[in-house]
Parts: C-alpha cells; structure tokens; sequence
C-alpha cells in the first residue's frame, strides 16, 4: 500500500525533508479532514509514479503543530514541493491529480 | 490503450449519487465500472455530521455514511478505478470514455461527476486561499482556535458551517447580502440561539485585505447605504453555492447558463445513452437523498436503454 511514503513528525522533518537529496512532496493533513482523505489514495500514486525521482511524505498536523506553524498552512490538505530545504511548489485543497503532477513536474523538472 | 471490452455503464463519480447508480448497476449484473479521481464521498468528504438522511435517528458522521454507502455498491461487486477524466466522445452509439492513459468504451454513462464550492471573486480571495480563505470549515476549522473569523453565505452549508466553526473559533460572524437566511428553519434557529454567532446581514464582501501572515480584515458595502466597514477576522470560510463539475461533458449534453445537466425525470440527459445524477444535475434540493434517489434512477434506466438498444 503506502510503501514508498514516509511519515515525518516535527524532530525528523529537518532531516527527511529539508536534507533529503531528493525533492520531496509533503502532504500535510489530519484525521478529521476529509478531502485530506479523498486525495490520500492519489498521494499514494504519485509515490508509485515519481519513484527514486521524488520523495513522498505525510505530516499529520495535529501532532506536528510546529512543522505547520512554520509554514504558515492554516488549510489542509495542503502539498508541498520542497527542493533543496526550501519550498518549489504548494498546493491547497483537494485537486486533481495532474494539478499535482503539473506542479511535481516543474520541481522535479 | 482501449480496454477491449465494450461496458454497459460507465459511471463518472464516487459521491452518493455515483455510488448508488454503482449499486444498482451491479445488483442489476450489468458490467459496470465507476471512476473517481480521489476517494469516495464527494462533498459528502467536506461535512461533519448528517441529520437529514432517514435511518439515522441520531444523525451519522459525514466519513462514515461515505464509507457505508460505499462498502455497500463494493458487496454487490461494483468495479472501481482511480482516474480522472479528460473528455468524452458520445457522437456514437458507443461512448468513449477518454482517460489520461486510457479509453474506455460504453454502451452508456451516468454523470455524478458533483460539484464544486463557488469562489465569491472579490479582491484578495485567491492569493489568501490557505492563508485564511477557506472552503472547508471541517477541514480548517481547528486552525482558528480562539480566534474570529467570518462565513459567507446565508445557505444550510453556511450556517451549519458557521456552528461547527463556534466549537473554536471565539467569535463566528454571518456575511449575508439579504435580509433573511436561507438556511432550513430548524438549522437558523440553532444559529440564532449560539452566542458566539453574530449576524452581518444586507452586506457584501468587497475585498478580502491581508498580507505575508494571512487574512487581516474583511471589507464590506451595505447593500442599501453603500456604507463601507471593516471587519477584522483572521479567517473567512467561504460558502456562495456551488458549481456544477461538468467541464468536461461536451456540449451536446445541453445544460443550463451555470453549468447544471439538464435530465428529464429519468435521468436521461440530451444525448440518448446518458444520464445524469446528484448535484450535477439541473434540481432544485441537491441533497444526499435526493443524489441516491437520483442515482438508482439513472442506473435502471440505463440499463433499460441497453435492453431497447442494443
């Protein structure tokens, strides 16, 4: 199933995202929000999709608050693109999936 | 690719309506497939809790009516894939369903395809969308603890929005343009008696002000003096209606100026072999129960055409 995704908290966010060699897509969500759960099994595609190009993770905001606050997201699901520790592209709300590869496709490039 | 098999029924869309044309397809044996871009439920997957569907006395929780409705289409062997569709051919008997990597083709189809929030396009809205719009106060509600905030709207979303949003918020307050809301009576009278609502009615939205660090002020005209005031709020949870997701659907499936699919009263669009169901549909009540009524309509009369048909 969600092989290839990783979750990453507060304390493991510096190192899975911010030094990963690769890019990496967070999926910021929370169990209580739907569409967080409507675009999850899209999330899980694109990890199957972008495989050794990209990294694919999920931070649950409810118990990472910091990460979150950081990056001022006040909606979920929100997806980011970082790209060498810093932010390539973001994402708000449940869209379809080749939104999100439009946006994988530019970072990634 | 092309699937090399021609389908009975294709169904675009996992919300109640799609479910349950699903339901019926498969109970009816016909080979039917549903395609949904992201998880089942559709707007459905936006609310919290549901009063108003019968058999659930004390009400049910929004995920978890989705989940029923469709373990319920899955038990009776409904098919389902993940995709998103590009466009559709209907200029023949067999339909062409066009997918980002794959056609399939159908003796007939059923649009659920549902639909999405409206945006209010004023000033601000877009570049705020995540930084204090919103059109999702389930989702985004938690992130606004002790805070004030705004709804826009005067509609049953608006206001059961706008009480969920009391559970956090410390001050909720109603954007209305008219005198009254629309909300159903027993809903308002909820609203009515929350402290933490207060009504702002016979004014617009003008402008959304804010900046790096979010949403700031809301601005507004009184629709009668054309008094303009301020209101500062750090989030406004937008909820004007919807629009239907039918861009997709050639325009030989007539619909009306907003998008909405006209059916006759079997579902049946302008273009034999297609139907329509749910909040696609050109209706007046867009509702889960009158989405699967609309849907278990749709799929017997599909399966009806293919026996006249075909």
């Amino acid at each position: 199933m969600a092989g290839n995704i990783i979750e990453v908290t507060d304390s493991s966010f510096e190192q899975e995202v911010l030094q990963s060699d690769l890019p990496v897509l967070v999926d910021f969500w929370a169990p209580w929000c739907g569409p967080c759960r409507a675009i999850a099994p899209v999330v899980e595609e694109l990890s199957a999709d972008y495989v050794a190009k990209l990294k694919v993770a999920k931070c649950n905001v409810d118990d990472n608050p910091k990460i979150p606050g950081k990056y001022g997201i006040r909606a979920i699901p929100t997806l980011i693109i970082f790209k060498n520790g810093s932010v390539s592209e973001q994402i708000t709300g449940a869209v379809a999936k080749s939104q999100i590869t439009a946006a994988i496709d530019k970072a990634v490039g | 690719m092309v699937e090399n098999k021609i389908r009975d029924i294709v169904i675009i869309g996992g919300g109640p309506a799609g479910l349950t044309a699903g339901l019926y397809a498969a109970r009816a044996r016909l080979d039917a497939v549903l395609l949904e871009q992201m998880g089942f439920g559709g707007q459905l997957l936006t609310y919290e809790r549901v009063e108003n569907y019968p058999g659930f006395p004390e009400g049910i929780g929004a995920f978890g009516l989705a989940e029923l409705i469709s373990a319920q289409a899955l038990r009776f062997g409904l098919q389902v894939r993940n995709a998103e569709v590009r466009e559709l051919d209907l200029t023949g008997k067999i339909k062409k369903i066009i997918l980002s990597n794959d056609v399939i083709e159908t003796k007939t189809v059923v649009i659920a395809a549902g639909a999405s929030p409206n945006k209010l396009g004023v000033g601000g809205e877009t570049e705020l969308t995540g930084k204090g719009v919103s059109y999702c106060a389930v989702c985004d509600a938690p992130f606004y603890r002790n805070q004030d905030v705004a709804v826009v709207g005067g509609g049953d979303t608006a206001i059961e929005e706008a009480l969920y949003l009391t559970k956090f918020a410390s001050r909720v307050y109603v954007v209305h343009r008219r005198e009254r809301l629309r909300a159903t009576s027993i809903i308002q009278e909820k609203a009515f008696q929350n402290e933490k609502i207060s009504f702002i009615l016979c004014k617009t939205v003008t402008d959304i002000g804010g900046g790096a660090e979010g949403v700031r002020e809301l601005r507004l005209c009184d629709v009668k003096s054309m008094e303009q005031t301020q209101l500062p709020v750090t989030g406004v949870f937008i909820f004007v209606g919807i629009k239907p997701n039918s861009h997709f659907i050639p325009l030989e499936v007539s619909r009306n100026n907003s998008g909405f699919i006209y059916t006759d009263q079997e579902m049946a669009t302008s273009v034999p072999g297609v139907f329509a169901a749910g909040d696609v549909r050109a209706k007046e009540l867009r509702q889960i129960v009158t989405a699967v009524g609309d849907g278990a309509t749709a799929a017997f009369n599909a399966g009806r055409y293919i026996e006249n048909t075909f």
